[in-house]
């Protein structure tokens, strides 16, 4: 099969390329850091549409409308079990698409990928209408063991009574737990067969004497290559020869592309990131630019279809799944711009042109385009950057100042906030341990609220009326003592079995050999607890106790100081759990020895958490949604976004260092005027408050109709 | 060492982006001699006292959040003016730290037989921020139940005094938005050499929940919000006749 891009191929030697250490070793950042060309001019440079993208772009938004009408699945793979090579070639309109490549044979159906848990396969499909064959229901549930059955097998019934008493939620033992990022741009800088001779060379490094260990890594890296032999099969299967390196642009995007598309083959992850391609890919541009190869017009094209794909991204995945993320969220987080540790800005013009996307082809959740913002950035990419912010709303901000202290200059985003350095970093993904839960139970002695069992350790609950400060934090803290060593032989489990069963080869066949892990811990109710806790220690908290003398709701007399308001007295208590929860996680043994972290972020299934938890001591009521993330409860912020944000801004990322979120809107008139509005005889200030405070950049988007801005 | 002087304080908002230059640390004064029609925080009209905080306790708030509100401290209300000592010391000591002050008033204190606390207060003000209401006396009576003379004499005060102002003029449909009154405004601005701004306020009725909360009927009851193109229209004609 002949190559689409024959026409226009130009080998480019090595040389061309300015060398260094990553002609020796895979290290493409020193690629990067050698070739890429800084850009800090304005954004009139770009160009809009091609008529291919229009009427390309057009048809998906049909098909996504079907989809719509089809009740939010257009088709689903029932048969063939979703791998790299499962499927032929698929396309929306062959002739139009610069970039190819889709997950089945068809856009939007969606692949059948059971390796996480068989029946969550299956429900996925019957929700929709859809059977998957008996005959793969038989092989997942006779012969072949899922990272489900895995985690049952070894779950403990005090895992299972937290799990499904909801101190523990959303944990990743039914479904992918994704939030690992390939570092997809190795296959088009060395092109398969140079990554599998270094894979084949780390193979051959494992030896000695075989420990578990060492036979986990040695055989990790067998899969490696052989999924590395898949991907050649997968170019193969769409015309393409992805063995050897890109030679130029439009083949950088495809073979990159395809590097991506084989964790989507492979992966129903909970996030799936692309990681932070956009000043890499540059250099490929530049060049084709600079040897009148393409025009920026073919260049803007080739952005905009690769964009185009990573829309297209879906997974089959069961109503719950959704309710508890909100939607059908894929995380395809692409990290761009952000500053180099040698002070050049990594903006470069495709910085610019991935984010332009959001014009020629309109807005869109995925992929969630993530500026790494300092603020030393180029002036012109701000202003560029703020303006598609007020258009479309779709752009996340985060603070590349303070993760480039941790993770240097290539990191990218995972999700929403897990920053890690690409290739070389991966994290088990570990959902979050309700803590404003842990503060009931640690008044009731470890017996649920709303079930009434008996689900933590049987410790002396609090018997009088009145909740004493002192005596409600030393049962506390012993009760986040047992929440966190549950927690974490929880996620032991999970990620033990996850290896075993569902092992994300292919993306890891894009990493080094030795990877750092992170284990990620999260937690939820931040601000109820700190809450609670300052109403027990500044206001007076009556009890109300069932006919058991189980606790099951609370009177506030008197008024206490709410975290939100940038008021020391209590924001110090969160600042103060958030440290001792770590601190207690830290004390356990994580699986593989990764480096436990914790994120306090939830953006959507505070609502599903809200749910499962009682009464608390704040007064807030049963049922009510947590709030998201790190933010103060709805409503008890008195004193304006800066002081809520600055209570927020008090939680130390040493502890909290996957992240922190604080989910922020507001209504557009209330971010400063219309420009035509702001006097206009000689005023010298900035209007408005995003050119206006460049120092210290909190970013709020004007939104057209609703906007989730995240910091940090 | 001057007495401390405590304030009446409303509210505080720490993501001030329309009232003055940049992100501002916004402080609202509890109390207003006013009740204009259109008043938008009717909830600050009564002086009884609602919470009280010292200068210090002000800027102690104020330094929390000074790495985002670089653009400095901004009195509102109510009518500041009704508490001059108070604005004067706040001021004073923002001055002292270097903080851009600006100071959102309707004027409607101003006595030119008596300017000894308007001008302790003016001494440490970067920024004026003048409501004008109504050009036309009895109009603005009806309005705001106060005489503009006096206003418009603290106008030119400020103009003789070189104290940098800002304009704003709320436009409000059958009241303020007529081509007779605003081309007056525009000449009385011209007469003015301290105005650096103009912020024509287009009027919007997000507060009647505010009155219905404190069981108040809505003054303007069913006046539709000026849309967008009449808020440039108006503007226009204010400037033409400012340049005239």
């Amino acid at each position: 099969m002949e190559s689409v891009v024959d026409k226009s191929r130009k080998l480019y030697p090595e040389a061309e390329f300015v060398s260094g250490k990553w002609n020796h070793e895979i290290n493409v950042r020193d690629f990067i850091q050698r070739n890429y060309t800084p850009y800090e001019g304005d954004s009139s440079f770009l160009a809009g549409p091609t008529p291919a993208t229009t009427k390309l772009w057009n048809e998906c938004l049909e098909l996504f409308e079907k989809e719509r009408q089809n009740g939010g699945v257009l088709d689903m793979d029932t048969k063939i079990v979703s791998t790299i090579t499962s499927h032929g070639a698929g396309y929306i309109d062959k002739d139009l698409e610069q970039i190819v490549g889709l997950q089945t044979d068809k856009p939007l159906k969606r692949a059948l990928q059971p390796f996480g848990g068989i029946r969550m396969a299956e429900t996925s499909c019957s929700s929709y209408g859809y059977e998957i064959d008996p005959k793969v229901s038989e092989i997942f549930r006779k012969y072949r063991k899922t990272h489900n059955q895995g985690v049952f097998d070894v779950y403990t019934p005090e895992m299972r009574a937290a799990r499904h008493a909801g101190i523990l939620t959303g944990l990743p033992d039914a479904y992918g737990r994704g939030r690992i990022i390939g570092d997809y741009r190795r296959v088009a800088l060395y092109g398969i067969n140079r990554l599998i001779e270094d894979k084949i060379e780390q193979h051959a490094s494992v030896h000695g004497a075989m420990t578990p260990e060492k036979i986990q890594l040695k055989e990790e890296l067998a899969e490696q290559i052989r999924a590395l032999q898949e991907m050649i099969e997968l170019g193969k299967i769409y015309g393409f020869d992805i063995s050897q390196p890109a030679r130029n642009a439009k083949e950088a995007v495809q073979w990159l592309y395809f590097g991506y598309l084989c964790a989507v083959k492979e992966q129903n992850g909970a996030a799936m990131s692309i990681g932070r391609t956009s000043t890499f890919l540059d250099i490929y541009i530049e060049r084709d630019l600079k040897e009148g190869i393409i025009t920026e017009s073919e260049a803007q094209e080739l952005i905009d279809h690769f964009i185009m794909k990573l829309r297209l991204v879906k997974f089959a995945r069961t109503p719950e799944y959704n309710s508890l993320f909100s939607g059908d969220p894929t995380w395809v987080t692409e990290s761009i711009g952000g500053m180099g540790v040698d002070g050049r800005t990594l903006v470069t013009k495709n910085s610019f042109r991935y984010l332009h996307t959001l014009e020629n082809l309109g807005t869109a959740p995925e992929p969630n385009m993530t500026v790494l913002w300092s603020t030393r950035l180029p002036h012109n990419f701000k202003q560029y950057a703020a303006h598609i912010s007020i258009t479309t709303s779709s752009i996340q901000y985060e603070n590349d100042d303070m993760m480039r202290v941790t993770h240097g200059d290539d990191y990218a985003i995972a999700c929403c906030v897990s920053s890690m350095v690409v290739g070389k970093e991966m994290q088990f993904f570990g959902a979050r341990a309700n803590l404003a839960k842990c503060l009931l139970y640690a008044i009731n002695g470890g017996v649920d609220e709303k079930n009434k069992e008996q689900v933590g350790p049987k410790y002396r609950p609090i018997t009088s009326e009145y909740l004493d400060y002192d005596e409600v934090m030393e049962k506390y803290e012993g009760m986040m003592d047992w929440l966190a060593w549950l927690y974490t032989n929880t996620l032991n489990v999970i990620h033990y079995m996850h290896d075993k069963y569902c092992y994300e080869r292919s993306q890891m066949a894009l990493h080094d050999r030795d990877v750092k892990r992170y284990f990620a811990t999260g937690i939820a109710g931040l601000s109820v607890v700190a809450d609670s806790l300052s109403a027990i220690k500044y206001a007076k908290v009556k009890t109300i106790r069932d006919e058991k003398g189980i606790v099951v709701d609370y009177e506030v007399e008197g008024d206490f100081p709410k975290y939100g308001n940038n008021d020391d007295r209590v924001d110090s208590i969160a600042v103060d759990i958030v440290h001792k929860f770590m601190d207690m996680i830290r004390t356990h043994n994580t699986y593989r020895n990764s480096i436990p972290t914790m994120s306090i972020l939830t953006i959507t299934s505070n609502v599903v958490y809200g749910k499962k938890t009682g009464n608390t001591p704040d007064g807030r009521k049963a049922g009510i949604p947590l709030a998201p993330g790190a933010n103060p409860m709805h409503g008890r912020d008195k004193n304006g976004a800066v002081a809520s944000l600055a209570s927020v801004a008090k939680l130390p990322f040493k502890d909290a260092q996957d992240g922190i979120s604080n989910t922020f809107s507001i209504i557009p008139n209330a971010l400063g005027k219309d420009e035509v509005f702001m006097g206009d005889l000689n005023v010298s200030f900035d209007p408005g408050c995003c050119s206006g405070n460049s120092d210290n950049f909190v970013f709020i988007s004007k939104p057209q109709e609703k906007a989730v801005t995240d910091v940090k | 060492m001057e007495s401390e002087i405590f304030g009446n304080i409303h509210s505080i908002e720490t993501c001030g982006t329309v009232d003055g230059p940049g992100i501002r640390f916004v402080v609202f004064l509890q109390g207003c001699p006013m009740r204009c029609k259109y008043c938008h925080n009717p909830d600050t009209w009564d002086a009884v006292l609602n919470k009280k905080m010292s200068v210090n306790g002000i800027l102690v708030q104020y330094e929390g959040v000074k790495e985002f509100c670089k653009g400095g401290i901004t009195v509102t209300g109510g009518e500041p003016l009704l508490q001059p000592e108070f604005v004067a010391q706040l001021f004073k000591a923002a001055k002292e730290k270097n903080i851009h002050t600006a100071l959102d008033t309707s004027g409607v204190t101003f006595n030119s037989d008596d300017t000894e606390k308007i001008d302790n207060v003016l001494k440490y003000t970067d920024l004026v921020m003048l409501d004008i209401k109504h050009i036309d006396d009895s109009e603005h009576k009806k309005l705001t139940g106060h005489t503009n003379k006096n206003i418009l004499q603290f106008a030119h005060y400020l103009s003789e005094n070189n104290i940098p102002m800002w304009v704003r003029h709320v436009v409000v449909p059958g009241i303020t938005f007529d081509e007779y009154y605003l081309s007056e405004l525009g000449k009385f601005l011209k007469t003015l050499k301290n105005v650096e701004a103009l912020d024509v306020l287009p009027y919007h009725d997000m507060a009647k929940s505010k009155y219905k909360g404190l069981g108040l009927d809505y003054p303007l009851g069913d006046t539709p919000p000026l849309t967008k193109d009449q808020a440039i229209q108006a503007r226009d004609i204010i400037l033409k006749y400012m340049k005239q």
